[in-house]
């Protein structure tokens, strides 16, 4: 079982965070971040290309982290592979010994860098939750047998400002059923979202993870209210008061997570390159 | 029915360089409804065509240039064929192909065909269908989730729709040229049912429509 496994069945507390990928080889700034993160975070996501701009894999950046001694998150989306190709990066991930996945649909190529690409989507993400699953059992979606079988902890994602927000949690009940363990969501920035969608959720037999989301500059959080993630007004105005803005952005971040912490199974800090302040958002914030 | 839009005037003028004498070639079918390669259009054509110094031997608007039974039926253009170095095709590929099966000379695309979509009025055409070879609209309250999802999502929504707006927009908007935003199919397959929700559907099976499709029943 993985480490962020046996954290997710254990009743404590977890963290995550998320690294990007870069776009070519060099990953000497990304192992520099990732060192500052170590022993820090139960689990770091790697995204697989997001927001449809391509990026090396994921998966050989989990395996180099994993190396590190650190505790990778695999992102695996459905834009870009169809069935035989996700099965075997799974099984690749397996044999790799990485065996946190997150699953998600992955955003439409049209809106990153390669926009004449063809989208595939040949699964969508609660069947890609299900083939893991099957896998698992030792056989493929065609129904033969493998050779060594492989063992994942499964997750999957949802949006807590979405509208209805119904809708998010039966979408959220099908994965749990498809075979997701844990959740990690879009970030959430008012209080009231958090505490409507906690509400909703907390029956879910599935651990969910709170993203909170590093406000670094005005200008962001201008743009992250515009896309509706819905940042109160409160908010904006101490960043445009604010002398050093990446500061307060922090101190946002440290306020949303001693508010929520106590309520929720755990956070995931987005910083979107900012991750060598994570150490001390989550000294901070007592975690 | 196959939506389709014109090529701009300088490709096809690009296509047809070193082309003296076309032939014009619309559709009574698909082209004509969207005002793409009906009569209108050909007259039109052909004006352009000869501003621009070609020769226009001849112009028909084929009933149903995609059958080959109705074409064969309505052959009497061909004599205007012999002085003519090219055709101007101004139907969908499928109309295109099928008359290359019958004549012998240069077939220039005149046409873009889009997808198969619904008019709401001239300019304002919609893909309903991607034509899977097994539809699920029973299941779905008539509203298909593998064409009008964006990203063919079966088993429910993704988390990036916004006030009922698919998350790619605007993208396919601009696509089309038109500045409204596309629906998020699952906001409303939501308004009518939950139970899409509930349910689970297997992947798809894409051997049913392996290109090319061919069905030969007799
Ligand atoms: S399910 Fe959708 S794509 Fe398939 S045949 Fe029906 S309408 Fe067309
Ligand atoms: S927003 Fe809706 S229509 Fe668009 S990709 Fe997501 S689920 Fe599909």
């Amino acid at each position: 079982m993985s480490r962020f496994s046996e954290r997710l069945k254990s009743k404590k507390f977890i963290i995550t965070c998320e690294i990007f990928p870069p776009k070519g080889t060099d990953l000497t700034n990304l192992l520099k971040k990732a060192k500052a993160l170590k022993g820090i975070v139960d689990g770091v996501n790697v995204t697989d290309s997001q927001r449809a701009i391509m990026r090396i894999s994921p998966l050989a950046v989990c395996h180099i982290l994993k190396e590190k001694g650190l505790e990778p998150i695999f992102q695996l989306i459905c834009r870009d592979r169809n069935r035989i190709a996700l099965q075997s990066d799974l099984l690749g991930a397996s044999a790799l010994g990485i065996e946190n996945i997150l699953i998600l649909s992955g955003d439409h190529p049209t809106i990153g860098d390669h926009p004449e690409a063809k989208p595939v989507y040949d699964l969508d993400p609660v069947q890609l939750l299900k083939t893991a699953r099957v896998l698992e059992k030792g056989v493929d979606l065609a129904g033969r047998r493998l050779k060594g079988t492989p063992k994942f902890c499964l997750g999957a994602v949802a949006n807590p400002s979405f509208e209805p927000l119904e809708l998010q949690v039966l979408m959220m009940e099908k994965k749990v059923r498809a075979g997701a363990e844990f959740f990690q969501t879009q970030p959430i920035f008012a209080l009231r979202t958090f505490k409507d969608f906690q509400k909703k959720v907390s029956k879910l037999e599935a651990k969910v993870i709170i993203s909170i989301f590093l406000l670094k500059s005005l200008k962001l959080a201008q743009l992250m209210d515009e896309i509706g993630l819905k940042i109160p007004k409160e908010y904006l105005k101490r960043l445009e008061k604010a002398e050093d803005p990446l500061k307060e952005g922090m101190n946002i971040a440290v306020d949303l997570i001693k508010e929520i912490k106590n309520e929720c199974d755990g956070v995931h800090l987005m910083a979107l390159g900012k991750e060598e302040y994570i150490p001390e958002i989550l000294k901070r914030a007592n975690l | 029915m196959i939506i389709s839009e014109q090529k701009p005037k300088e490709e096809i003028l690009e296509m047809l360089k070193g082309k003296k004498r076309v032939f014009i070639v619309g559709c009574a079918a698909c082209a004509t409804k969207c005002q793409t390669g009906g009569e209108d259009e050909v007259k039109e054509m052909k004006k352009v065509l000869q501003k621009e110094g070609k020769k226009i031997t001849g112009t028909i608007v084929l009933d149903t240039p995609c059958d080959e039974r109705i074409m064969k039926k309505d052959l009497s253009f061909l004599p205007a064929l012999k002085n003519s170095d090219s055709l101007l095709i101004m139907a969908c590929g499928v109309g295109l192909q099928t008359i290359g099966k019958l004549i012998d000379r240069p077939l220039v695309p005149a046409l873009n065909p889009l997808f198969a979509g619904t008019t709401e009025r001239i300019g304002r055409y919609y893909e309903y269908c991607s034509l899977c070879g097994d539809c699920l609209l029973d299941k779905f309250e008539g509203l298909c989730p593998l064409t009008r999802c964006a990203k063919g999502l079966l088993n429910g929504p993704c988390g990036g729709a916004r006030d009922g707006k698919c998350e790619v927009n605007p993208a396919p908007a601009r696509r089309s040229g038109v500045n409204d935003e596309i629906d998020c199919v699952w906001a409303l397959i939501y308004e009518k049912t939950k139970e899409p929700l509930k349910a689970y559907y297997e992947p798809r099976d894409y051997k049913k429509i392996l290109m090319p499709g061919r069905r030969v029943v007799r």
